[in-house]
């Protein structure tokens, strides 16, 4: 659900860059979303669609680059690509971890 | 026309964290405590924040703001105790953000208060992800819940700075292992402190208490 408040960041974000470039219109907006940064994308181009009506973004399209989860195991240092977000270390079955990579959540770049 | 591609790399909750910066540095320079409270609904926040206030009334100036998606009824309860309470109603939204805690903050006087209470929107998902501008992250995770949630929502574990386990007294009712519970929160976030509790009851709240008024010294010794 909180996909819409992201929404409303981004697209706030993407219209304030393409103001800057004095863009005339925004046709596509490469985003890079973590692994754990628990972004839904279908929920993400749902509150898209309705929220940027009436702007220069209305037509854009959203890309969207995923990017692992990556933990390191700190009992034996393991670092590891978690499947469906099971905690345990591979290696040494431990859940104690902590986050290497995954929360990202920004814009890379538009097209204008 | 021609297409441009413009690199933008920006964070895209950065402006809430930028926001969540200026609430932070409104507190410290009024020497404000300011503690995000979060669990799942019915953990048990209200309850606590009241047994909190109990304690600490007539040697620490409290104020509470209450983040519900809709209605009054804990603001009410929390008013009962003569203190400062502001009321968010998210409309909808499943957290609260930096924005809505600048405008509570706005009708709060800040000069009679040393900690604020934040009651954040009952979720154990969305909240992790919006800062605040509180210093301490508080979370609470109630018996019936199970001992399994750290494995099921790492990410609010590895954020908080103290976990609450709450309603400690219905254990005997439930199959919750405090220490298969405290190994896993311990794994996720070694820094954080546990603390079975009963806001109900009473029971275990005072190295809660001892913890927070260890907190409020520090923030009111760096005046």
């Amino acid at each position: 659900m909180h996909e819409q408040s992201i929404v409303e960041s981004l697209l706030a974000l993407a219209l304030k860059n393409a103001g800057k470039a004095k863009a005339s219109k925004i046709l596509r907006i490469y985003l890079v979303v973590g692994e754990l940064s628990g972004v839904l994308e279908e929920a993400v181009n749902f509150y898209f669609g309705f929220l940027s009506r009436d702007t220069i973004a209305a037509q854009a399209s959203l890309f969207f680059m995923h990017t692992p989860a990556q933990l390191r195991c700190r009992n034996c240092n393991t670092v590891f690509s978690p499947e469906r977000l099971d905690f345990h270390c591979p290696n040494c079955k431990e859940q104690q971890v902590e986050i290497v990579s995954g929360r990202e959540l920004y814009i890379d770049s538009m097209e204008v | 026309m021609s297409v441009k591609i413009l690199t933008i790399k920006e964070d895209i909750l950065g402006a809430n964290e930028e926001k969540a910066k200026i609430n932070q540095e409104l507190m410290d320079k009024h020497h404000i405590l300011m503690i995000n409270i979060m669990s799942s609904p019915g953990a048990g926040k209200t309850s606590l924040i009241i047994q909190t206030i109990k304690r600490f009334k007539g040697k620490t100036r409290i104020a509470v703001i209450e983040g519900d998606i809709a209605s009054t009824i804990d603001a009410d309860k929390v008013s009962q105790q003569a203190i400062p309470v502001v009321q968010i109603n998210t409309a909808g939204a499943c957290h609260l953000d930096a924005n809505m805690i600048k405008k509570a903050l706005d009708n709060l006087a800040l000069e009679q208060i040393d900690l604020v209470l934040i009651e954040n929107v009952g979720n154990l998902i969305c909240t992790a992800e919006f800062a605040l501008g509180a210093h301490k992250k508080v979370m609470l995770l109630s018996v019936p819940e199970g001992d399994d949630k750290p494995y099921k929502y790492p990410l609010m574990f590895t954020e908080a700075d103290v976990v609450l386990v709450n309603k400690i007294d219905v254990l005997p009712y439930f199959d919750f292992n405090i220490s298969a519970f405290s190994r896993a929160v311990s794994g996720l976030n070694p820094s954080t402190r546990i603390f079975p509790v009963s806001a109900k009851t009473g029971e275990g709240l005072e190295p809660w208490f001892s913890w927070l008024e260890d907190a409020i010294k520090q923030k009111t010794s760096t005046a």
